[in-house]
């Protein structure tokens, strides 16, 4: 079995500890992990849906700019972590499974590893909604 | 493959009265194949391997877990390393800013030692190790990046159709006394699963643990869980806190073992022991 890499391991150690949403991915791009503040973000919990790839996580949920234009997946901050190796921020509105906007801020960065490895990404998001 | 433990004492050597029966050299073990031998660590047991025993011919293969103190300390004072004739490697962990060599340099110089290691007469060969696998003769290494402050390996090694699993110093999960429960989310996983003998960090008991989070160490209960998750043979608990006397080990240990039940054998690591697997 191929188990994660400890940078990965202690993300979602880190992440369970938050009370901000956070995602991680792995270097495919497959969501493998959200927190409990990010189910509320999404709208599911984590232990009904499990890993999803890419192309599920970044179109599940409608996002727009300020405009209410739709922001295609690959200008998603994670989307550019993941692809192109290098930190991403935006802010833009999303719609969740539940049907629920929220005005997010996303910092995503790779994930290099002690063996130079890229190993995945995590985003940490911040619900503006409050402040909208 | 037979295994002695040299050094199963952590974060400091002791030798007080109180620390005789588990032994106070700190982390080293030697792996026998036939005439083949591997040390891993290099605390203050590994003053006490006989050299006797080894062909001054052959090549000495010493992997370190990791540079804390308690896993160098004896490097030192290891003597084929002042031998002019011996062929010595030094394996370790990779991935820091800084070259192996340069943290061991930093280490093996003034004013910590007398003898910069450039000037050790056996010139040892200097390797990083990340998550890798290597051949050393009949031994075959895996090692694997482990939760642990600073840059940490632990080491798996098969030979004649057995294995052994050592991860001496251990935090996989940070603050919480249960592992997740998938296992590909538990660190050291791989190198552990369906080993025949787990040498494996047990320093706390849970209530200590508790009170020393993130120092990188792991109760009893959590070493134990790992072990039953990673179906090991055989558990040895290792790398006792030098501040708790043998009979509070004992006691902690026998505490632990009345309120819990294990379909493999569990041990207290003694200095001196042999083991077969």
């Amino acid at each position: 079995m191929a188990g994660r890499s400890i940078e990965i391991i202690l993300s979602r150690q880190l992440a369970d500890c938050l009370n901000v949403p956070v995602f991680i991915v792995d270097p495919e791009g497959n969501l493998v992990f959200y927190n409990a503040s990010a189910e509320g973000l999404l709208g599911r919990r984590f232990e009904d849906t499990g890993e999803m790839p890419m192309e599920m996580w970044s179109t599940g949920f409608h996002q727009t700019d300020e405009d209410g234009k739709a922001i295609p997946p690959d200008q998603l901050p994670l989307v550019i972590s993941i692809k192109n190796h290098v930190p991403a921020h935006k802010t833009f509105w999303v719609t969740g499974y539940d049907g629920k906007s929220h005005k997010i801020s996303v910092t995503a960065i790779p994930i290099v590893g002690r063996a130079q490895e890229f190993v995945g990404a995590i985003a940490i998001f911040w619900d503006n909604t409050s402040n909208s | 493959m037979k295994i002695i433990l040299h050094g199963t004492r952590g974060a400091y050597p002791t030798s007080t009265p109180d620390n005789q029966k588990y032994g106070g050299d700190t982390p080293c073990i030697e792996l026998i194949y036939k005439d083949n031998r591997l040390i891993i660590d290099a605390g203050t047991g590994i003053i006490g391997i006989d050299w006797s025993q080894y062909d001054p011919k052959k090549r000495l293969d010493i992997l370190l877990t990791h540079l804390h103190m308690d896993h160098i300390q004896g490097l030192g004072f290891c003597k084929p390393l002042f031998d002019p004739n011996r062929e010595v490697h030094i394996w370790g962990p990779g991935g820091s800013a800084y070259l192996l060599q340069t943290r061991l340099n930093r280490f093996l110089s003034p004013p910590l030692f007398p003898v910069v290691l450039r000037d050790i007469p056996s010139q040892p060969e200097i390797h990083e190790l990340a998550n890798s696998k290597i051949e050393l003769g009949p031994f075959t290494v895996h090692s694997s990046f482990i939760i642990h402050p600073g840059s940490t390996l632990g080491y798996r090694v098969d030979c004649g159709g057995k294995s052994l699993t050592y991860i001496p110093d251990h935090e996989p999960m940070i603050g919480k006394l249960k592992l997740y429960d998938d296992d590909s989310w538990v660190s050291g996983f791989d190198l552990a699963y369906e080993t025949d003998l787990l040498i494996h960090d047990s320093q706390y008991d849970n209530e200590e643990y508790m009170k020393k989070i993130g120092w990188g160490h792991s109760s009893m209960q959590i070493c134990a869980e790992f072990a039953t998750r990673t179906k090991a043979g055989r558990l040895v608990f290792f790398h006792h806190d030098p501040s708790h006397s043998d009979d509070h080990r004992t006691q902690t240990f026998d505490s632990f073992m009345s309120k819990n039940s294990y379909d493999f054998p569990i041990e207290l690591a003694v200095q001196g022991r042999e083991i077969e697997v």
